[in-house]
């Protein structure tokens, strides 16, 4: 039996994943929650109204990325829970579309988590207005969420398939993850200063450098790490 | 002309860890035949058919699956295997429809065959109802049509008829019995249920080869130590 294109293979992962997420609200509610939540201990615990430039920047990119570790710790759960993974394992379809379907589910966890987190960011610690920054921030996020995205599916295949993957998790993709924090968060610190600077380039292509390099990695690993 | 060997196993082993979970097996089975694999609890026999499925990799020996040797060619034989387990390898928040119609994008198989095997085992009109809200022996049912969408060549059963009520095992008896003209390995607990469809039974204790004989030419005694 020859292998199913891989186009649909991946239109079909990705509606299976988004359905069950819908359905069981077990990975968007959760990060979302957290992010609104430690945006609200920012606002009292560090005493201020309002924040802006470098440390603005650094809490909203750390929020997100803890947020965004919870949804990667999820990613795999109901796979292997409910044998998702024996069953894509038994079929001839192409390995790596399960990373490109993954990625794309995690990519839009991460588009609704923003939907939520950045308006309550805005709204409970920025200073300066977010509308003149939001251009930038946009193009900021997506390059972040690309990396996010496939560091995560990665990290997300290799962890859930090992009895401590709760800690695995975690561990591995913050490290990996730093970069992409460090260089949003740099790209975003002007956009958030008073008054607002331009969107420094060089940061941009920086995350775009490191989404390409992961892609890379993860397309030539991803079908080992699904091996037994 | 010679008969094809579906299964050729040749000193077959399998580690976890330390521990041997099957050891040294060797089994020859004809295409169309029937390959009745008998133990106690933890004698390999899940094992042997995570082996058979390409979803462990043997430590030793040499494996040939319908023609093919794993894992080497693992890909040439992949959609051509179906395995019924104790697990259904179905999503609980997806409908037996989903489930289904996510299996066929996966082998490549049009929508019509999830229709027609819906109706062969009785579950068209609870199909778009979510798995979670089904009896065990429904998804069973489904879980069999799953195994099936592909038309395997070989059939991995594991106590393929244990949650099915009589009437449902009627029912798939022409999909999974030995009607269906398809090479099929059976573990089962019941070794009178299923001496009586098997052309060859393999008997495991603790991974390693107990007895190995047609039905007719088994010792009654040998059957009797095997639970012992």
């Amino acid at each position: 039996m020859s292998a199913p294109p891989t186009r649909r293979v991946v239109s079909a992962l990705l509606r299976k994943d988004l359905r069950v997420e819908l359905r069981s609200f077990e990975s968007m509610p959760a990060m979302a929650l957290f992010s609104v939540t430690t945006f609200v201990l920012f606002h009292f615990g560090l005493q201020k109204d309002s924040l802006s430039g470098e440390l603005a920047s650094g809490v909203l990119w750390v929020t997100l990325l803890f947020a965004a570790v919870l949804g990667i710790n999820r990613l795999f759960v109901a796979d292997a829970e409910q044998g998702g993974f024996d069953g894509f394992l038994l079929s001839p379809a192409d390995r790596n579309a399960l990373l490109f379907a993954k990625a794309l589910a995690l990519l839009a966890y991460l588009v609704v988590l923003e939907l939520v987190a950045v308006p309550a960011f805005a709204l409970l610690l920025l200073g300066p207005p977010i509308g003149q920054a939001l251009p930038g921030l946009l193009a900021v996020l997506a390059l972040a969420d690309i990396g996010v995205a496939v560091i995560g599916t990665l990290v997300g295949a290799l962890a859930v398939r090992t009895r401590a993957r709760d800690l695995l998790g975690p561990l591995l993709s913050l490290p990996m993850l730093v970069p992409v924090v460090l260089g949003a968060a740099l790209a975003t610190k002007p956009l958030f200063a008073t008054p607002a600077g331009t969107l420094p380039l060089r940061w941009l292509a920086v995350l775009a450098l490191y989404d390409l390099v992961f892609a890379l990695i993860a397309f030539a690993l991803f079908e080992f790490l699904l091996e037994d | 002309m010679a008969i094809l060997a579906a299964l050729e196993l040749r000193g077959l082993t399998r580690r976890y860890g330390e521990r041997l979970a099957l050891a040294d097996v060797t089994v020859t089975l004809a295409a169309g035949q029937t390959l009745a694999v008998l133990g106690p609890n933890g004698a390999g026999k899940t094992t042997l058919l995570r082996l058979l499925a390409t979803l462990l990799r043997p430590h030793a020996g040499e494996l040939r699956v319908l023609g093919h040797a794993l894992p080497a060619e693992s890909w040439a034989v992949r959609g051509r295997i179906g395995l019924l387990g104790h697990e259904p390898l179905l999503y609980r928040e997806l409908t037996a429809r989903e489930n289904l119609d996510f299996h066929a994008a996966l082998h490549g198989v049009a929508g019509a065959r999830v229709e027609a095997l819906l109706q062969t085992v009785g579950m068209e009109r609870r199909a778009d109802e979510p798995l979670r809200t089904l009896s065990r022996g429904m998804v069973a049912r489904v879980a069999v049509c799953r195994a099936l969408l592909h038309d395997p060549e070989l059939l991995l059963l594991d106590e393929p008829r244990a949650n099915l009520d009589p009437a449902a095992s009627e029912l798939i008896e022409p999909l999974i019995g030995r009607a269906s003209g398809r090479t099929r390995v059976i573990v089962s607990h019941d070794p009178a249920g299923v001496l009586a469809e098997a052309d060859l039974v393999l008997g495991l204790v603790r991974g390693r080869t107990h007895l190995l004989a047609a039905p007719d030419q088994l010792d009654p005694a040998a059957l009797t130590e095997l639970y012992r």
